[in-house]
């Protein structure tokens, strides 16, 4: 890799009217956004948000592959569910405290994610896809049968550890804060590595791989980065999850948990800043209210696939955007 | 009794034989998804969702109509793939000009719909499939007890996939196939009619999953999450055998298949996983499949 090679691909982003990155509109939706992630929970319930939030942390993880390297991973739930699984683990058997418990979980995420990345990125496009998908799988079986992760019954009563050791997480505002301030800086630096040089030569192998070749940059190295640190993330938030409800089981490891981060990122609008919030907020929200009906959840989950590939491929937000010609 | 290995052999001999049935399940299965692949160029998440339809229109035909398994084997693959041509004229055909993840997420829409209004209706407890008379009981074959209806699920798997061989080898019709796959407008230019087949390929793949549906519905009970318990299996076989030769994948899928059951035997633990550590290992000698081209 060259360093004047990756200034040359820089430049593109230092367009004079950026604050941080963010256009003047970005900035201001940002800022609604976390406004409402400050005083919403005074409206909704707590634990919804917070399960929001995990799911939006995922959602940024996610998009992070598909929007702005181009990667479609369908074997997301296996960080996200070895993520919840450790945290579960170590909170309640070794009663490590809160940050520790979710950094493991990160870190397990990251771990797996180096094996799955460097297998799979030997492949593109569908064949990505599909390997992805083939070793969640395998993750989902070793969870089935490993002793640790409880089987069927999962890691319940799994107690919320204090933050630092010391500050009680009991009441859920207290762990509300926690995961705010998580998401915010989750999302922040998923932000910042996409405007960075090497987010930009992420967005050159999105669109033109050959070329970033042969400029001097070793592709797969980029991409395999870009895919550790979206299964870290994956792992964080599958941690968070874990803490927030006190279990994890093998729902957060089944296959259907990546098919519906995918969902939350096509709904949102892939490659969007915003779009994997507003897609993990819908989702939530459609999954809460629909879940007294049954396998309805998995047809609606079906039918909005449908509908947003044939007619709605942009997503909310990014429908949204092109009507205002803003990117958001 | 004797050993082989110091396993009993009636053991090892019937792992080997579910081994031998789940193979001929990924051979037809994956047989579909590459040709359906090779001309269309998408990777039908719907397979497993179509497989278990064909297993549920049998019990349909079965329990609402009174028709046995024998015209099952017939009217289900019919039925079902007519419901595939439906699906490819009216949705699929729309995203040929785009990428194709975009044909990957829409079936995986569909096969999540499918698989949810099933649920809905019938729950998820399986519903039993009789074995048809002339298939009840067993063989002796010396070594082994051999139940009729199984030994009749290999074979007739062997003869569904050696038609399917012949059909796209050996016909003009199956090298007007295969020139499409290579280059489409060209063949189009000669003045074939590119967008029927397209459409009758899909229509047939899916109707093979389906066949393969009625053939496993004695042995498993039907119930929607019986397509999708096999098609990541199956996705693993496809990316084992590459997807870039009939034969190939028929191979794999029984090969796989038989590797799965000996390590029941062997060692119980791991069978779940052993089909995706071959993956893990073929991708690592052989990116591109054991029978694939280099894409």
């Amino acid at each position: 890799m060259t360093s004047s090679a990756s200034t040359t691909l820089a430049v593109a982003r230092s367009s004079p009217a950026t604050v941080f990155g963010y256009t003047p509109v970005q900035a201001i939706a940002l800022a609604v956004m976390v406004a409402l992630v400050a005083f919403t929970p005074s409206v909704l319930y707590p634990v919804f948000l917070m399960k929001v939030l995990c799911f939006a942390m995922f959602a940024c993880a996610f998009n992070l592959l598909i929007g702005y390297v181009g990667l479609l991973s369908f074997g997301h739930a296996a960080f996200f569910g070895m993520g919840s699984y450790v945290t579960a683990w170590t909170a309640k058997n070794w009663g490590l405290s809160a940050e520790l418990a979710i950094l493991l979980g990160g870190v397990t995420g990251a771990g797996i994610g180096v094996v799955f990345g460097w297998l799979a990125i030997r492949r593109l496009g569908i064949y990505f896809a599909m390997i992805t998908l083939a070793l969640a799988q395998m993750v989902y079986f070793v969870c089935l049968e490993a002793p640790f992760t409880g089987g069927e019954d999962g890691i319940q009563q799994v107690p919320r550890a204090k933050l630092l050791g010391f500050i009680s997480m009991q009441s859920d505002m207290a762990m509300y804060w926690l995961v705010a301030g998580l998401f915010l800086f989750f999302f922040l630096l998923i932000h910042r590595i996409v405007h960075s040089p090497f987010g930009q030569v992420l967005k050159a192998v999105r669109e033109n791989e050959p070329r970033a070749t042969s400029l001097g940059y070793r592709t797969n190295d980029y991409k395999l980065i870009a895919f550790i640190i979206s299964s870290f993330i994956a792992g964080i938030a599958g941690g968070t999850k874990a803490l927030v409800f006190g279990i994890a089981t093998l729902t957060d490891v089944h296959f259907s948990m990546s098919g519906e981060v995918v969902l939350m990122v096509l709904l949102g609008g892939l490659g969007t800043v915003f779009g994997p919030v507003v897609g993990a907020l819908v989702v939530t929200a459609m999954e809460n209210y629909l879940a007294q009906f049954g396998a309805w959840v998995t047809v609606t989950q079906g039918a909005i696939f449908v509908v947003c590939v044939l007619a709605f491929r942009r997503g909310i937000i990014g429908e949204i955007g092109a009507r205002l010609k803003l990117a958001l | 009794m004797f050993t082989i290995f110091g396993i009993p052999g009636p053991l090892l001999f019937g792992q080997l034989l579910l081994g031998l049935i789940n193979g001929a399940f990924y051979a037809m299965l994956s047989l579909g998804l590459a040709v359906i692949f090779g001309l269309l160029n998408i990777i039908n998440f719907a397979h497993g969702a179509l497989f278990m339809m064909g297993a549920f229109v049998a019990w349909m035909l079965l329990n609402y109509a009174g028709i046995g398994y024998w015209w099952a084997l017939l009217l289900a693959p019919l039925i079902v793939g007519a419901f595939g041509l439906v699906l490819e004229r009216t949705l699929i055909s729309r995203l040929y000009k785009l990428d194709h993840l975009y044909g990957l997420l829409l079936t995986f829409g569909l096969a999540l719909v499918i698989e949810g209004l099933f649920r809905n209706e019938y729950g998820s407890s399986g519903m039993p499939y009789q074995i048809p008379s002339a298939l009840q009981g067993a063989t002796n074959l010396g070594f082994m007890f051999l139940p009729n209806y199984r030994g009749w699920v290999v074979v007739a798997a062997l003869v569904v996939c050696l038609a399917t061989w012949l059909l796209i080898e050996k016909t003009k019709l199956g090298a007007m196939l295969r020139a499409a796959t290579e280059n489409a407008p060209l063949v189009q230019a000669f003045g074939v009619n590119v967008p029927r087949m397209v459409t009758l390929t899909y229509a047939g793949g899916v109707a093979l999953a389906a066949l393969a549906g009625v053939l496993a519905a004695p042995i498993y009970s039907v119930n929607p999450n019986m397509g999708s318990s096999f098609i990541n299996t199956v996705f693993a076989v496809v990316v084992i055998g590459g997807m870039g030769s009939i034969i190939g994948s028929v191979l794999t899928g029984f090969g796989l298949g038989v590797i799965e059951g000996l390590t029941k035997v062997f060692y119980p633990e791991a069978s779940a996983t052993v089909v995706f550590v071959v993956m893990a290992i073929v991708l690592l000698t052989r990116p591109a499949g054991l029978f694939g081209k280099a894409a």
